[in-house]
Formats: C-alpha cells, sequence, structure tokens
C-alpha cells in the first residue's frame, strides 16, 4: 500500500527537490568510489584488500570498523561482518577504528531524512530513499547515529570480506596452479582438500593485493553464516573490564599539558571581559587564553594537571553578558503554546477528513488532551573531552566522537588549515547518546592547542560545565484530539505537536552561514508514522523558536512522540473501554509484523492473567528506526512509592546479527528511556541551564531499575536499527501502568513531579 | 621546543607518598589535589574514572585499605592506607574472579563506569561473600551508569558470589 500520495504535497516537494538535486548534480560522479585511505597510510609490508581489510605479512588481519564504539557492540557486530565472508575467526582479528575519511560515509543514517514512514514499500518512496543515500553520499558524513551503522554496513562490509578471501583465493590457485574454486578457507588460511596443502592469509597477502581482483563474489545466505546471528564475546570485553585506557579522557602523549574551559552558562551570550590575573599566578597554572567562536565563549585553561585547570577556571573573574534569548521555563512553555495553538506548521500525515469527522461529533464522544516533555541532557558519564596538537601547520586531535568528518572540518576551520593537514583519531567513547555528534569539545581543544606551544592538551569539562553546556532534547507540547467511534476505537484521531527544531539548530553550528527552515520530520517522528489505521487520521508538527542550543538524543523526535502518541492511545483505550492490548490488535490488524510483538510481550508479561494486588501493568507500543518494539511495565506501590518491578521488551529488528548485543541494546534503550521518564529535566533560566550535575540531574540508579526481560524477533523483512528503539515506548508503558494502578492519568514528564518512587 | 611554562618559575608542590597496587609511589601534588587526579594525571594510573568531582557517580571508586571510597573528593594528603585501583586486582592475563564474571556476564557496554562498578563489587564481596538484592542496591547505588548495565551487573555479581562460595 501506498502512503506516499497522502502526504502533503509541500513536504513532499521539499525533500524531492534535495534528493532531484543530489541526483542531477552528481550522475556522473555519484558512483564512482571514494579514495581508499588505506592506501596512502599502508606501512611496509602490509596488504590493504579494500578500506576495511588490511593484512600484514608477519600475521596481523586488520578490519577497520569507521563507526563509533559508545557501547553498542558495533566493533564486534561490524568486524563479524567482515569475518563472516573472509572465513577468519574474531580472535584472529585485530581492529582499527581508521581515519576520518569520506569512504566511511554512513549512507544509511541519512536514509530516515525522508519524512515517510519506514514501513513503506512503495516505489516512490524507494526512489526517494535511495536518492537521499546519494545525497548522504555527497555529503560524505561519516558519522554514528539514527540506529544505522549496522544497516549501513551489512552489505558493504561482507562484500569486502568476500572480495579480499577471493583475491587470496586466486593467488594460492595460482601458486598451486590449479583452479579457485576447487579451494577451501578457514580460520584464515586457503587450503586445497585435493592435496591437503595450506597457505596461511599472511603468506598470501602481499602477493594477493597486488593484482586487481577482478571477480564479484556473491555473499553467503544467513543459513551458511557461522559467526552472523550468533552472540560473540564483545572484542571490548576485556579492555572494559580491566580499566583500560581507552576513552577519550585516557589520552596520554609525550610532553602532553592539561586544561579545561569555562564559557558563558547563558547560551549564546558573549564574554564582556577577564581578569586572569589572580588565575594565572595559581600554582601548576600555565596559561589562560580567551575563547572566541560561533559555538561559545568563554575562556580556557592550560595546566599541570586537570584539577589545576579546574581550579583556576574558578578563580577568572568573567563578566558575561546576558543570552540573547534569556529563557526561563515559563517564557519556554508560552511560546511552545502559542506554537501549538496557532494553525501554522506541517502536516505529515493526513488520511481521511479529520475537519469534517470532528465537525459532526458528538461531546461525549471527543477524548482530548495535552502533553508535555521538557529539555533534556545526554549526561554520558564521560564529560566531554578532547586532546589536540598543533606543531608545525599540522593539527592532531584525539577525541571520543560520532562524526570524524565533522570534527576534521570544525577543528580545521577553527585552526585556519586546510582539512588535509588535520588529522583526527577516534577513541572509545564514554558514552554518546547523540552529544558526541556535536563538535563543540574538539573545537575548543583546538584553540588551546594553538596557543600551547607545539605541545598536546587534554581539555577536560567539569560534570558542571557538561550538563550547563548541552544541546538539549527538546521541550515539547503535543495537543490531542480523538473522536470514539459506536465500537468504542478512534474513528478520528488528530495531533498537533510543537517543538523546536533540532537540525535548525544544529546546521548552523556545523555551517554558520546556513540559514534556518522550516518544520522537519523529526518534530513529529514517532506519531506521524506508527502502523495504526484510523479513518480520519492526521499529525501535524509546528516547529517554535526559542533559541536554545538543541541537538540529537537518543531516539530523537521518537523519545518524546512515543510517550505523546502511545499515551494517549491509552486514554482512548479507557474511554472507549477497550482493552489497550486489544485496541492494538484491531486498530494494526494490516500490519503483523506490528500484531507479532504486540502478541509476544502480552504473553511474556500474561497481561490477560491476574495482576498481584497492589500492581499494575501498562502497555506501549512503537515503531522507530525500522524496528517494531512493545513493552510492558509492571509497577507496584507500598506506602505510597511506586516501584518500577518489572519490564518485558519484545522487538522485531529483521535480522539480529547478533543476538546478544542486540539484547544489551535494547535493554540498555529501554531503561535509558524510563530513567528520563521518571527523573530527568532540565529547567532553564535566564538562558542558563539549572541543573549542573548528578545531585540535580539524577538517572536511574541500581534500586530503581526493574528485572528486564527481552524477546528478539526477526519476522521483519527488513533489518532495523538497535541501539535506540528500545526507549520510545519506555515511557508510556511506564505512565500507563501509573495509571492503571493509581487512577492518576500523568501527562508531563517527568513522572517524578507527581509521584514518589522507591 | 618553545616552552609555554614561560617566565614563571615552577613551584614546587609537596612530595607525597603513596602506596598504590602495592607499589610504593612518590609525588609532586599540593596536598589538597583529589587522589583521582594525582593517580590520573600525575602517577599515570587511568583505571579511576572522572565522572562527576562530587562522589554523586562512582566512576572514580578505588579501595582504600579493601574500602571504596570515592577518589574524586578524597585530598591526596589525607589517604592514611594502601590504596588499590582496578589495575591492581587484576589483568588480562590473571583476571580478578569478579573481572571473570563481568566478562562471562558481558556486562560493559561503553564501559566508562565498569572499573568504578567493578570496585565497588570487590569491596561489597570481600565484605559479605554472598550478598543479597538489598546488599548488592545498598553497595551499588553509588554508582551510575549512563548505559544502565545494572540488570547485568546484578548477575555478575550473583555469579561471582557462587564462584566464591564454591572455592
Ligand atoms: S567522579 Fe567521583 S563519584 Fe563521580
Ligand atoms: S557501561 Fe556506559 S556508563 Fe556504564
Amino acid at each position: 500500500m501506498s502512503r506516499a500520495g497522502r502526504i502533503t504535497r509541500r513536504v513532499f516537494l521539499g525533500t524531492a527537490g534535495a534528493a532531484a538535486a543530489g541526483l542531477a548534480v552528481g550522475y556522473y560522479f555519484y558512483r564512482r568510489p571514494f579514495p581508499n585511505p588505506l592506501e596512502a597510510r599502508a606501512a611496509d609490508g602490509e596488504a590493504v584488500f579494500s578500506p576495511f581489510v588490511k593484512i600484514a605479512a608477519d600475521g596481523p588481519i586488520t578490519i577497520i570498523v569507521p563507526r563509533a564504539e559508545m557501547g553498542q557492540g558495533v566493533t564486534t557486530t561490524l568486524a563479524a561482518l567482515v569475518a563472516e565472508e573472509l572465513d577468519v575467526r574474531l580472535d584472529q582479528i585485530a581492529v582499527e577504528h581508521g581515519p576520518a575519511a569520506s569512504a566511511y560515509a554512513n549512507i544509511g543514517m541519512l536514509q530516515d531524512a525522508v519524512p515517510f514512514p519506514r514501513f513503506d514499500d512503495s516505489a516512490m518512496v524507494e526512489m526517494l530513499r535511495s536518492g537521499m543515500g546519494i545525497v548522504g553520499k555527497f555529503l560524505a558524513i561519516q558519522g554514528t547515529g539514527g540506529s544505522s551503522s549496522a544497516i549501513d554496513a551489512f552489505e558493504r562490509m561482507r562484500h569486502a570480506g568476500a572480495l579480499a578471501r577471493e583475491a587470496l583465493k586466486a593467488e594460492a590457485a595460482r601458486r598451486w596452479n590449479v583452479e579457485a574454486s576447487g579451494l577451501t578457507t578457514a580460520s584464515a588460511a586457503v587450503t586445497n582438500p585435493a592435496t591437503g596443502e595450506e597457505l596461511s592469509y599472511a603468506e598470501l597477502a602481499v602477493d594477493a593485493a597486488s593484482v586487481a581482483y577482478s571477480g564479484e563474489p556473491g555473499l553467503r545466505p544467513a543459513s551458511e553464516w557461522k559467526l552472523l546471528g550468533r552472540a560473540q564475546p564483545r572484542l571490548d570485553i576485556e579492555a572494559k573490564s580491566t580499566g583500560a585506557p581507552i576513552f577519550g579522557i585516557d589520552v596520554d602523549l609525550p610532553d602532553m599539558v592539561y586544561g579545561t574551559v569555562r564559557m558563558n552558562p547563558a547560551l549564546g551570550g558573549r564574554m564582556r571581559g577577564f581578569d586572569a590575573a589572580a588565575a594565572e599566578a595559581m600554582p601548576g597554572v600555565l596559561k589562560i587564553v580567551e575563547i572566541d567562536t560561533h559555538l561559545g565563549h568563554g575562556v580556557g585553561i592550560i595546566a599541570r594537571s586537570t584539577w589545576h585547570a579546574f581550579r583556576a577556571a574558578e578563580a577568572v573573574a568573567i563578566e558575561w553578558e546576558e543570552a540573547p534569548a534569556a529563557l526561563d521555563d515559563a517564557a519556554v512553555w508560552e511560546r511552545l503554546e502559542q506554537a501549538v495553538s496557532g494553525n501554522d506548521g506541517s502536516t505529515f500525515r493526513d488520511d481521511g477528513d479529520v475537519d469534517t469527522a470532528f465537525a459532526d461529533a458528538p461531546r461525549e464522544r471527543i477524548v482530548e488532551a495535552e502533553y508535555r516533555v521538557p529539555f533534556l541532557a545526554h549526561a554520558t558519564l564521560e564529560p566531554m573531552n578532547a586532546t589536540a596538537r598543533f606543531r608545525d601547520g599540522n593539527l592532531h586531535v584525539w577525541a571520543p566522537n560520532q562524526a570524524p568528518t565533522l570534527l576534521r572540518m570544525a577543528c580545521a576551520r577553527e585552526a585556519g588549515i586546510d582539512q588535509d593537514r588535520c588529522t583526527i583519531h577516534t577513541t572509545s567513547l564514554g558514552g554518546g547518546f547523540g552529544r558526541r555528534l556535536e563538535t563543540d569539545y574538539a573545537v575548543y581543544a583546538t584553540r588551546l592547542a594553538m596557543e600551547a606551544g607545539g605541545r598536546p592538551v587534554k581539555v577536560t569539562w567539569t560534570r558542571e560545565e557538561d550538563t550547563t553546556h548541552d544541546t538539549y532534547r527538546p521541550a515539547a507540547i503535543g495537543r490531542f484530539k480523538a473522536r470514539l467511534g459506536a465500537d468504542g476505537l478512534p474513528q478520528a484521531l488528530d495531533m498537533k505537536i510543537a517543538s523546536p527544531s533540532i537540525i535548525a539548530s544544529m546546521l548552523p553550528r556545523l555551517y554558520p552561514s546556513l540559514s534556518a527552515m522550516g518544520a522537519d520530520a523529526a518534530i513529529v517522528d514517532g506519531s506521524y508514522n506508527q502502523p495504526y489505521t484510523i479513518p480520519d487520521y492526521r499529525v501535524a508538527g509546528i516547529k517554535a523558536d526559542i533559541g536554545l542550543p538543541l541537538g540529537f538524543w537518543r531516539s530523537v523526535g521518537n523519545s518524546y512522540n512515543g510517550f505523546f502518541h502511545e499515551a494517549f492511545m491509552d486514554e482512548v483505550a479507557t474511554a472507549g473501554g477497550v482493552d489497550p492490548v486489544e485496541l492494538r490488535r484491531r486498530l494494526m490488524a494490516n500490519y503483523p509484523t506490528a500484531l507479532g510483538v504486540v502478541e509476544k510481550v502480552a504473553e511474556m508479561a500474561d497481561w490477560s492473567g491476574e495482576t498481584a494486588p497492589n500492581r499494575a501493568k501498562g502497555f506501549a507500543f512503537a515503531t522507530s528506526f525500522g524496528s517494531w518494539v512493545a513493552e510492558i511495565v509492571e509497577v507496584s506501590e507500598d506506602s505510597g512509592r511506586i516501584r518500577v518491578e518489572n519490564i518485558w521488551v519484545a522487538a522485531d529488528v529483521g535480522t539480529a546479527l547478533d543476538p546478544g548485543i542486540v539484547e544489551a541494546q535494547l535493554m540498555s534503550g529501554a531503561l535509558f528511556g524510563l530513567s528520563a521518564a521518571m527523573f530527568e529535566e532540565i529547567n532553564f533560566d535566564a538562558g542558563r541551564a539549572v541543573q549542573t550535575n548528578f545531585h540535580d540531574y539524577e538517572p536511574l540508579r541500581i534500586h530503581q531499575s526493574p528485572k528486564v526481560e527481552i524477546a528478539i524477533l526477526q519476522a521483519a523483512a527488513k533489518m532495523g536499527g538497535v541501539g535506540e528503539v528500545g526507549t520510545p515506548p519506555a515511557a508510556p508503558a511506564l505512565a500507563n501502568a501509573i495509571f492503571a494502578l493509581t487512577g492518576e492519568r500523568i501527562r508531563r514528564l517527568p513522572l517524578a513531579r507527581e509521584v514518589v518512587f522507591a | 621546543m618553545f616552552s609555554i611554562y614561560g617566565a614563571k618559575p615552577y613551584l614546587k608542590a609537596h612530595e607525597m607518598r603513596l602506596t598504590v597496587n602495592g607499589k610504593a609511589i612518590r609525588i609532586d601534588a599540593e596536598p589538597e589535589m583529589p587522589l583521582l587526579w594525582a593517580l590520573r594525571d600525575l602517577a599515570g594510573i587511568k583505571g579511576p574514572k572522572f565522572g562527576c568531582g562530587i562522589a554523586a557517580c562512582g566512576a572514580c571508586t578505588v579501595l582504600v585499605d579493601g574500602a571504596a571510597v570515592r577518589s574524586c573528593v578524597l585530598p591526596v594528603g589525607q589517604v592514611d592506607g594502601e590504596v588499590t585501583t582496578i589495575e591492581g586486582i587484576g589483568s588480562s592475563e590473571a583476571l580478578h574472579p569478579v573481572q571473570q564474571a563481568w566478562i562471562d556476564e558481558q556486562v560493559a557496554q561503553c564501559g566508562y563506569c565498569q572499573a568504578g562498578q567493578i570496585m565497588s563489587a570487590v569491596a561489597l564481596l570481600n565484605e559479605i561473600p554472598a550478598p543479597s538484592d538489598e546488599e548488592i542496591d545498598r553497595a551499588m547505588g553509588g554508582n551510575l551508569c549512563r548505559c544502565a548495565t545494572y540488570p547485568r551487573i546484578r548477575a555478575a555479581i550473583k555469579r561471582a558470589s557462587d564462584t566464591s562460595a564454591e572455592t
């Protein structure tokens, strides 16, 4: 079925324009592969087979995994894609992140930029998606985000493994003077079954790579996989269980000095002046410099240790300018209320005739509600940091980051050098969640490195600096209206969602000359593209400008639209006297994949069975990033305190390349969503974030963490993402459970505003 | 190479003596410098991590005479016992049973909190070899994990306590 024809024309034209422009301009170029970045760097005796595989003559086989390891297990999963076709064991390989390079652009990441439901397969939508892929290649963003890494790599990296394997076989065949097709490969060696002769990859590599292999090896079907589809021990697990120095904050270089920054807490405000005399006289302090960039204004301290820098930063006397939009919470909500009350905005879904459906609706058949979510911080446990060295006109930056090509662009710009003089070294990330798609930490480190006389400077932010200078998940308001039919099911649904645009906030940080744009799909992502069949169904997004820095936060728009859509669906079910799971059975009958996870989770949680006294369950569903997820939360009450006892998650991800890692990601995503729903909130006062550290921005702790049970289904036709998809249904499932227990419908997050958690 | 120390002579701080992971070390630090930064920036011991600086996250947890302490708020001048960091309990070649349990349960995601988690767990199991759920909650409640690996942390502590019960 096609939904493309029903999408509002305005939105359609905008997106088609971008894709078409990419096609027209780039038709000639877009298929030409990017240069192989490894060739220039190859050491002597190292055979480079592709941007993803190199084999040294003395043995080591290296697989390049050009995505950020931030806990999602991407190193293990992507290496296994290559290893599966290359016929090497995971304990026979080394993994490198590789350089920042266009060859590693994440084409999959941009595919969701097209505002159509992910499950819509019509030819038009497919064409637009592939168009976006081409645009992605042009922008050549090497990013880790949008739960896209495994999807993007699925073909490319297996292909890289197969190509190298065939080249090695061809070389063995040449040496033995036999047909390559008769040879077998396993555990990094080629064998001739007829003679029992064997040659290791190391022996073959240099010669094999020097001949251009021209064949087109096919990829093995899933039924022949030996590594994929099975849980593998994570390649990073030992380092992370022994305290190995793998994070950005652990970088250690000869002659290194330490630093920190103190930026205007009034976000967007400049600095009038500062007096560093007292701070500069403190022991251990080396230099204090002004930072004046479009990302922020303040001072940087270079010192003998991080602690000396922290101490000196507090001692600098600074006169800040006010923030240009010195908003507090009341002003933010007022702007969002204005936006949601107006008639502007873009309609992202418009089925049937919503206006008429409501025009003749009897009052008692209408359900109306307003929902709100607050700003959120990323609060990665590793605070923002980066290390930079500027010497002889060359800049090196070591940083945990999700977008090395963007970092290279921004840091080279700050240093006033060409990008080819800037090298980005990506370390492991102590959490990303979208925060490390930004460049500020690396740009500030670059600024300090320019003042450090050629010495490397490791610049670490305090937690306070990190919390008060985030790019926040935006606040949002939703106003919803449903008309119930005689059967208790919604006959019409009208949703309006107002939020500031993340993309409009982020793009000028990367490209300062870029002008603003209209509402984007992220505002309604998770509300407009859910697989419900409702005759009259409209979802509109309204962009509200508030002038605070906003960014991508795990699951982006889905993080609040999941709550909006599914908590309101629960209200509709209650009003119509229909069981929430039954409501989904009826409204999602056209989508068997959705029904599959709904039925599975209902069975896991024994939804229709007896519930213990003082306990209740809540249900929610969301499809995002191509995966289908249903969750049930069970809560209990004891002397006025609510405890989250259990969460059941059923997710259809199409293909689970590593079920152990998929399970870990779903668990993490769901608990991350519960954490935000229960406790997290950033408030603003005069354009400054009020919360500063983990005493007032408190994520979930172990004693508040429920038991988790996960089921992974693989019925969906396409492979979906896993890193973010557990998050959207968690908040509504919990809020719905609290309603079932207490009768109180909480329409504003965090829930701790209204209830006390044990 | 040009030095950014400039004209100001670097003033000698106080010499501090510590025993870390069984070795006597000397560092040049003011007594009020937190142990965390003395370890990380002056002694090059990077297992303990910086997360908050106010004893609210547990990333910096080390043992002093076997008890878990938050090294970000402990002035190095007040350390009056033997310091053990994650580097001192085991290595890839000879893993501590708690580290082995962490690997068996595949606990770590981003991994940033895990050195602190493991040190808190080691201290807990030294004191209570077979802790109940409530005892685990109490001992581990100060260690945040932003990746929310809590279910696997719990499983790993139980596994480690079973292993030590058998030996
Ligand atoms: S850094 Fe010490 S408790 Fe957070
Ligand atoms: S594993 Fe990431 S913070 Fe714990």
